[in-house]
C-alpha cells in the first residue's frame, strides 16, 4: 500500500535540526514505501530543501511567509494545516522539540486527530505502525497505536538514527502560498541564555553536577570537561534548588531526559527523580566521594573521590586522547 | 478574573514503577499534584490575589483524585471540580481528556487557564494546547514569568533555555515550566479551611457529552520496563592510574569518545 507522510522540519539560525532528519527516517518507516513529504515554514527557507531531500524525502513543500518569521502556534498551524488540506497525507511526524511540543497538540486538534508524543522507535507489525515512547520520565515503556483517523507523532531527538545522506537524490521543491491570519501571541524579544553549541536534549555527551559541586562556581571544571568532549552541562535537582545553576539544566523525572552516549554524574548522589531523567543513557560514569551513593547502582564506571580532583584530571587525560587521535 | 488551573494527579516522583497484569501498578504508591501542575496553581493564586476574582481546580480522573483537589484547595484555590470518569471511559488518551475539559470550560467564560507544561507520568504536554484550540483561545507553553495588566498579558517562554518574551490578550492558556514559582506548602488553617470548599463532582451525562465523542483515537498496547542497569566497574588505585583506566575503558571498551 504505502502511506503519504508529512515531515515538519525544523530550522534553527538558518539551519536544518538534526531532528528533522531523524523525523524523514521515521517518516520512512511509516510510509511502508509510500512518499516522504518534507514541509519547510518561515520567511526564507527555500534554500534548506535539497538537505531535506539529501536525506529521504522525496519532495518538499515550502511556505514562505513575513509572518512565519518567528515560531507562533498561530502563524505556524495555520501554514501547515494549509498543507495538509493540500496534500492529505495519511501520516504526519514532527520533533519532539520546543517547537514541536508546542504546535503539534494544536495541529492534532485541529484536525480530529490523536497524537502519540515523544517517541523513540517507530516499527511497522502487521497492519499497525507501533510508536514505542518512555512514560515516567524513562521508568518505563509504552508501545502505542493510532486507532482512528490519521497517524500523528513526534520523535524525541537523538532517538531514531538518520538516513545516510546521499548528495545524489533530487527531488521536487514546489511553494504554497497561504494567507496567514493575525498571530495572537507576539514574540517582543529572544534572550539567548543557552550555552553556546550543544543543546542538552541533543548532546552526545552530558556532563552532569550534584549539590557535590556545592557551589555556581563549582561547575566550572565540569564545564571544561564538557567544553573538551563536546558535550553539554546538566544538573540534578538538588544543584538547582541550591541555586548553583538555571532550572533548564535541570535532568530528572521534573526538568529533562537525556539519553547520550556517555553521561558522567559528578557529585551527584543518584535519588530516584534523577535516575529517571538519564538511567537510559548509553555509558554512565559516576563520580563521588561516597562509595554508597546510590548513582554507583547505574554506572557503568565509578570512580570514588572528590569531583574537584577527579575532573580536572579527566578533562587533562581525554585532552591528550584527543591530541593523540 | 476568572481563572482556572488543570490539574492531575500522579504518581510521586520517588516511586519505583513496577507491572501487574501487563499494566502499572498502583497498589500501595504514593500520590501528589503534577509537580508541574503544582505550579500552575501557585501562579493562579498569586495571580488572583493581585488582581481578585476566583480560581477554579479542574481534573478529569477517578474518585481518587479528591486528595490532590483538596491540597489544591489548601493551597488557596477556591472551588474545584473533579469530572469522574471512571464509570464511563475504560480507555482516555489526549484526545479524550481536552475533549471533556473544553466540554466543562466553553460556557465558564475563563480569562485565564493554567496547567502544567507536561505531566510527569504519560508526559505528552498535549491537553494544555488541546483545550485552547477547542476554546478557540490563544495559548503559550513552558512560561516562567507571566505578568498581567488588564487585558494585556506579558510572558516570559522558556524555549530549550533560551527565553522568548510575549505579549497575548486574555483570554489566554499558559502552561507553567519550572522556575515560574515556588509553590506553597498548604498551612494548617488552610487545610482546615479547604473541607468547607465547594468540591463539585460531574460525570460526562452532566456535561451532555456521549462517550463515543471522546472515545480515544490512540491505545496503548503493551508497557514494560527498561533492563535494569547493573552496577559496574568502580576503579581502584591511584587516582590518576584511576582516572587513565576510565579513559582508555571509555575509548577502547565503550567506545563512546
Amino acid at each position: 500500500m504505502g502511506r503519504k507522510v508529512l515531515v515538519l522540519a525544523e530550522v534553527k539560525d538558518g539551519n536544518l535540526r538534526n531532528v528533522s532528519y531523524e523525523a524523514i527516517a521515521a517518516a520512512k518507516t511509516v510510509s511502508e514505501g509510500g512518499e516522504v513529504v518534507g514541509v519547510l515554514l518561515g520567511e526564507s527557507v527555500r534554500n534548506l530543501a535539497e538537505g531535506l531531500i539529501h536525506y529521504g524525502a522525496d519532495r518538499v513543500v515550502v511556505v514562505e511567509n513575513d509572518k512565519l518569521s518567528n515560531y507562533s502556534s498561530d502563524g505556524f498551524s495555520q501554514a501547515f494545516i494549509a498543507v495538509v488540506n493540500e496534500e492529505d497525507p495519511e501520516a504526519i511526524i514532527f520533533g519532539h522539540t520546543s517547537l514541536g511540543k508546542d504546535l503539534s497538540p494544536k495541529v492534532a486538534s485541529k484536525l480530529d486527530a490523536g497524537l502519540i508524543s515523544d517517541v523513540i522507535d517507530v516499527e511497522v507489525a502487521g497492519d499497525n505502525v507501533v510508536f514505542t515512547r518512555p512514560i515516567y520520565s524513562g521508568k518505563a515503556f509504552e508501545k502505542k497505536i493510532v486507532t482512528d483517523g490519521i497517524i500523528f507523532a513526534t520523535v524525541r531527538p537523538n532517538n531514531i538514527a538518520p538516513l545516510d545522506k546521499d548528495e545524489s537524490r533530487s527531488g521536487d521543491v514546489s511553494t504554497l502560498e497561504v494567507e496567514i491570519k493575525d498571530l495572537r501571541t507576539i514574540i517582543k524579544e529572544v534572550v539567548r541564555k543557552a550555552s553556546e553549541g550543544v543543546d542538552l536534549s541533543e548532546a552526545k555527551v552530558v556532563v552532569a553536577g550534584g549539590r557535590g559541586v556545592k557551589s555556581a562556581d563549582g561547575f566550572k571544571p565540569l564545564q571544561e570537561l564538557a567544553d573538551v568532549l563536546g558535550g553539554a552541562v546538566g544538573a540534578s535537582r538538588g544543584a538547582c534548588d541550591a541555586g548553583f545553576c538555571d532550572y533548564s539544566l535541570q535532568i530528572g523525572q521534573t526538568g529533562k531526559v537525556v539519553t547520550p552516549d556517555l553521561y558522567i554524574a559528578c557529585g551527584i548522589s543518584g535519588a530516584i527523580q534523577h535516575l529517571a531523567g538519564m538511567s537510559n543513557s548509553k555509558v554512565i560514569v559516576a563520580i563521588n566521594k561516597d562509595p554508597e551513593a546510590n548513582i554507583f547502582k547505574v554506572a557503568d564506571y565509578g570512580i570514588v573521590g572528590d569531583l574537584f580532583e577527579v575532573v580536572p584530571l579527566l578533562t587533562e587525560e581525554f585532552k591528550k586522547l584527543k591530541v593523540n587521535a | 478574573m476568572n481563572i482556572f488551573v488543570l490539574l492531575k494527579r500522579t504518581f510521586d516522583t520517588e516511586e519505583k514503577i513496577t507491572i501487574a497484569n501487563g499494566s502499572i501498578n498502583e497498589d500501595g504508591a504514593e500520590f501528589i499534584i503534577n509537580p508541574y501542575d503544582e505550579y500552575a496553581v501557585e501562579e493562579a493564586i498569586q495571580v488572583r490575589d493581585e488582581h481578585g476574582g476566583e480560581v477554579t481546580v479542574v481534573t478529569v480522573g477517578g474518585e481518587d483524585a479528591e486528595k490532590q483537589l483538596r491540597t489544591a484547595l489548601a493551597m488557596g484555590a477556591d472551588k474545584a471540580v473533579l469530572i469522574n470518569v471512571e464509570d464511563d471511559l475504560e480507555v482516555c488518551d489526549q484526545y479524550t481528556t481536552a475533549k471533556i475539559i473544553a466540554e466543562y470550560l466553553k460556557d465558564k467564560e475563563p480569562d485565564l487557564v493554567i496547567a502544567g507544561n507536561v505531566a510527569i507520568d504519560n508526559g505528552t504536554g498535549q491537553v494544555g494546547p488541546r483545550v485552547a484550540d477547542l476554546l478557540g483561545i490563544p495559548y503559550i507553553t513552558t512560561i516562567t514569568d507571566l505578568k498581567i495588566d488588564g487585558n494585556h498579558v506579558s510572558v516570559v517562554r522558556d524555549v530549550e533555555g533560551d527565553e522568548e518574551k510575549i505579549e497575548a490578550t486574555l483570554p489566554l492558556l499558559v502552561t507553567a515550566q519550572q522556575g515560574l514559582n515556588e509553590p506553597r506548602y498548604p498551612s494548617l488553617p488552610g487545610i482546615m479551611k479547604a473541607k468547607k470548599k465547594p468540591l463539585e463532582e460531574l460525570e460526562l451525562d452532566d456535561l451532555d457529552i456521549d462517550e463515543e465523542d471522546v472515545e480515544a483515537k490512540t491505545k496503548t498496547i503493551e508497557v514494560y520496563l527498561p533492563p535494569k542497569r547493573e552496577a559496574g566497574k568502580i576503579l581502584e588505585g591511584e587516582l590518576k592510574d584511576q582516572v587513565q583506566e576510565l579513559v582508555s575503558l571509555l575509548h577502547k571498551e565503550a567506545k563512546v569518545v
